[in-house]
């Protein structure tokens, strides 16, 4: 018999990987291409929509090349995407409407401010369970409707199709203007704040109260489940999985029982603790978002605690002070010095999320004397990750009445030997890295080969999970609650830097 | 301080006169060139030679530069970098042979575990990361001189370490080794470190070709060998696959 493997393909907040798995679950090859980050002014955060599709035409023939196969090879296709990133786009010419608006982009935050003011969080939390934020997608299409000319009316007409980025990829594979399907799955479209959490259907008040007509967005379908048939680039291939990248690292790390958690180290970190079929809302500053729905079977929800600047402090330092020439050196240059010297980064670049949800907080570096050096800063960079994954928890905890026993973690900087350390420290829990690094691509790839029948069951998934490194607490208790507390005094000192207006003018 | 070491400004002149033409030249025209006895400029070239910042051709047996010196400025390779660049392939090699993984760098006179992925089987393992392994009774340590990116003390005071009796601890038995190493592409260590346990190794090349490390895979002897004590083939190719995509990855572009 002729192997037969899952593709998927994750499109992150900096690159596109596409990457093929077999029965195991075990990488055979992998293509990745980087976009182009635009920051048209502070706080914004732009993408090219065609640039992206782009790179998908070109990293999916590679990871065929590079396996050697055939598109007749591929059993089904999963996707999984940066979420809330917001494209609009014409139906009739295929063409985006503006770059899309990333999720990191703040420029609702005056919009979210006058939501939390009325008519406040509540209203929110009980219809979408999301407080609002300038995250989730609903507010940017506001604030497009509002700042750009006739786009409000052309939408009402049926012309504009609103998507995240999975939509606007699945249409194109589809067939784009020649009759490509306009679908979302659960985990994106619940953090639209456009979606009922219960019903997962399109909410008419949140629609109302935004403004959003029905003919903009996207049918809701299950996260696996066969959509249809690719007609771009793979022609006759399954397109049979839709997740938000966070939920298909939860479902790539197989957290399929309810307390099972992981936490994803990419650009931003994300903790998400299955907590089953049941909704729980958060008393703690954690969201409560879909995991997963897969088709014919109850929604499993999770509570997630989204940290928006872990990597990209990491980048920021690389790029903006030029102190590293990689990511990884970071890890080096913390090396040469034994602690952070009292120095403590707390990097609110856009505010901060989970579990503070501070869109007025800015970054802050405190404790700053002659002594510090470049390799102080560097600990307090990496320190930063672990502290905001130790607050986390800690409402994880709360709120689910449950101790983390053991952390799933994986993502890019998991490769970081030196982050890990400090996480299972500042923890006091083991930290426990899969097998496989690549949990996105591969929980895309599991839902989708799931919907296929190229995997029967969550169990057999779950006997493809194995430990390939894991590190141990090794921290003075007394040190590690005096440093708790240092981390927590500076995060106070970041609240409130922002006054609106941002500027005089 | 000391005045300067002549032999060292010696060879300094050796490498600045092989620099200066474009031919290659013979121990002859080095001696002359420079004034000094045949012998002298014969021991400076054979360590220069030693080390790789001089190749001798061997049909005319003429000297020119080497290509570690070609390299010497640009060959720094960042360990934690290198993990990075490894991680995926590493994970995808554990998964593919059932096997530990770990990848080194030389460092002052050892191997220095660099990575480590544990064996895919979810038994209680602990992570090796830092950890020093001697250069001439491990897998990963062999490939590493065998390859010229460590290099042994010239005279160990009590010959080479033994750590079991299959230690090679005769300096022409080890020299063997690693020439055969160079001719295969890996290295192996049967029991050579601790009875039971067996490992093979490759090299990691970076830009223009340089080994700036090794991967290997290890366990119970009788899961890397066959009966006679020779490494699977299978596992064999499983290792050379992951080390040549990990070389690809670092620029490495023949490998």
């Amino acid at each position: 018999m002729v192997d037969r493997y899952v593709m998927s393909i994750d499109q992150g907040t900096t690159s596109t990987r596409c990457i093929l798995f077999d029965h195991r679950g075990r990488l055979v090859s992998v293509s990745q291409r980087e976009h182009r980050q635009h920051f048209p002014r502070p706080g914004w955060v732009e993408h090219d929509a065609v640039e992206i599709w782009r790179n998908v035409q070109r990293i999916v023939p590679e990871a065929l090349q590079s396996a050697g196969v055939d598109a007749g090879r591929i059993a089904a296709i999963g996707i999984a995407n940066q979420r809330e990133t917001t494209v609009l786009w014409d139906r009739r010419t295929g063409v985006p409407l503006g770059r899309a608006i990333v999720w990191q982009d703040t420029r609702t935050a005056p919009l979210v401010d006058a939501l939390r003011d009325r008519p406040g969080d509540e209203f929110f939390l009980d219809r979408c369970g999301l407080p609002p934020s300038t995250y989730f997608s609903a507010p940017r299409i506001r604030w497009l409707f509002d700042h750009v000319e006739g786009l409000e009316q052309r939408a009402r007409d049926g012309e504009v199709l609103f998507g995240t980025i999975e939509s606007w990829l699945i249409w194109n594979l589809t067939g784009g203007i020649d009759g490509g399907l306009h679908i979302t799955d659960p985990t994106n479209a619940s953090r639209t704040m456009l979606v009922n959490i219960r019903t997962l259907t399109w909410d008419p008040e949140l629609m109302d109260f935004f403004g959003v007509p029905r003919a903009l967005l996207p049918e809701i379908r299950s996260s696996a489940e066969s959509y249809g048939e690719a007609r771009a680039l793979l022609p006759g291939v399954r397109i049979a999985a839709a997740l938000g990248d966070q939920q298909a690292a939860l479902f790539g790390q197989t957290c399929f029982s309810p307390g099972e958690a992981k936490c994803t180290y990419g650009t931003g970190s994300f903790l998400l603790m299955n907590t089953g079929t049941d909704l729980v809302s958060s008393q703690h500053g954690l969201l409560t978002t879909v995991a997963y729905k897969i088709a014919g079977e109850p929604t499993v929800y999770a509570l997630e605690g989204p940290m928006a600047v872990t990597g990209s402090l990491v980048q920021w330092f690389r790029d903006r002070l030029g102190l590293i020439s990689t990511a990884p050196e970071i890890e080096t240059l913390a090396r040469t010095v034994e602690d952070n010297g009292g120095c403590y980064i707390v990097p609110a670049f856009s505010g901060l999320f989970a579990p503070h949800w501070r869109s007025d907080a800015r970054g802050v570096v405190v404790g700053l004397t002659s002594y510090i050096t470049k390799g102080h800063l560097a600990r307090a960079v990496l320190e930063a990750t672990a502290w905001q994954t130790r607050e986390v928890v800690d409402a994880m905890n709360a709120d689910s009445g449950l101790a983390l026993r053991q952390l799933k973690v994986d993502g890019g900087m998991t490769s970081d030997n030196l982050l890990m350390q400090m996480l299972a420290d500042v923890l006091d829990v083991p930290v426990v890295r899969p097998l496989v690094a690549e949990t996105v691509s591969l929980g895309a790839a599991y839902a989708a080969g799931l919907a296929a029948g190229y995997w029967p069951d969550l169990e057999v998934l779950r006997r493809n999970w194995h430990r390939a490194a894991q590190w141990l607490p090794d921290m003075d208790p007394e040190r590690r609650a005096w440093e708790y507390e240092s981390w927590q005094r500076a995060v106070e000192r970041s609240f409130g830097w922002v006054r609106l207006p941002e500027q005089p003018r | 301080m000391a005045g300067p070491v002549q032999s060292i400004e010696r060879a300094a002149a050796i490498l600045r006169l092989l620099a200066g033409g474009p031919r290659r030249l013979g121990l002859g025209e080095v001696a002359s060139s420079l004034g000094l006895a045949k012998g002298t400029a014969h021991g400076i070239l054979r360590t220069l030679q030693h080390v790789d910042f001089v190749e001798q051709d061997e049909a005319t047996g003429k000297y020119q530069l080497g290509a570690a010196l070609l390299h010497l400025g640009t060959s720094y390779l960042d360990v934690n970098e290198l993990r990075s660049r490894s991680i995926n392939w590493a994970d995808a090699l554990a998964a593919r042979s059932g096997e530990a993984v770990r990848l080194g760098t030389p460092l002052e006179g050892k191997v220095l575990i660099v990575h480590h992925v544990f064996r895919p089987d979810d038994t209680l393992q602990t992570l090796d990361v830092g950890a020093l392994l001697p250069l001439h009774a491990s897998s990963l340590g062999k490939v590493l001189l065998a390859y010229g990116a460590a290099a042994l003390d010239p005279l160990p005071p009590d010959g080479l370490e033994a750590y079991t009796r299959h230690t090679l601890v005769v300096r022409e038995d080890l020299d063997r080794t690693l020439a055969e190493i160079r001719e295969l592409g890996w290295g192996a260590e049967v029991q050579e470190m601790s009875m039971g346990d067996a490992g093979i190794a490759a090299p990691i090349r970076g830009h223009g070709g340089l080994v700036v490390g090794a991967i290997g895979l290890s366990g119970a002897v009788e899961r890397i060998c066959d009966t006679r004590g020779r490494p699977l083939p299978a596992l064999i190719a499983l290792l050379r696959e992951a080390a040549r995509a990990i070389s690809r990855d670092l620029g490495a572009v023949r490998w």
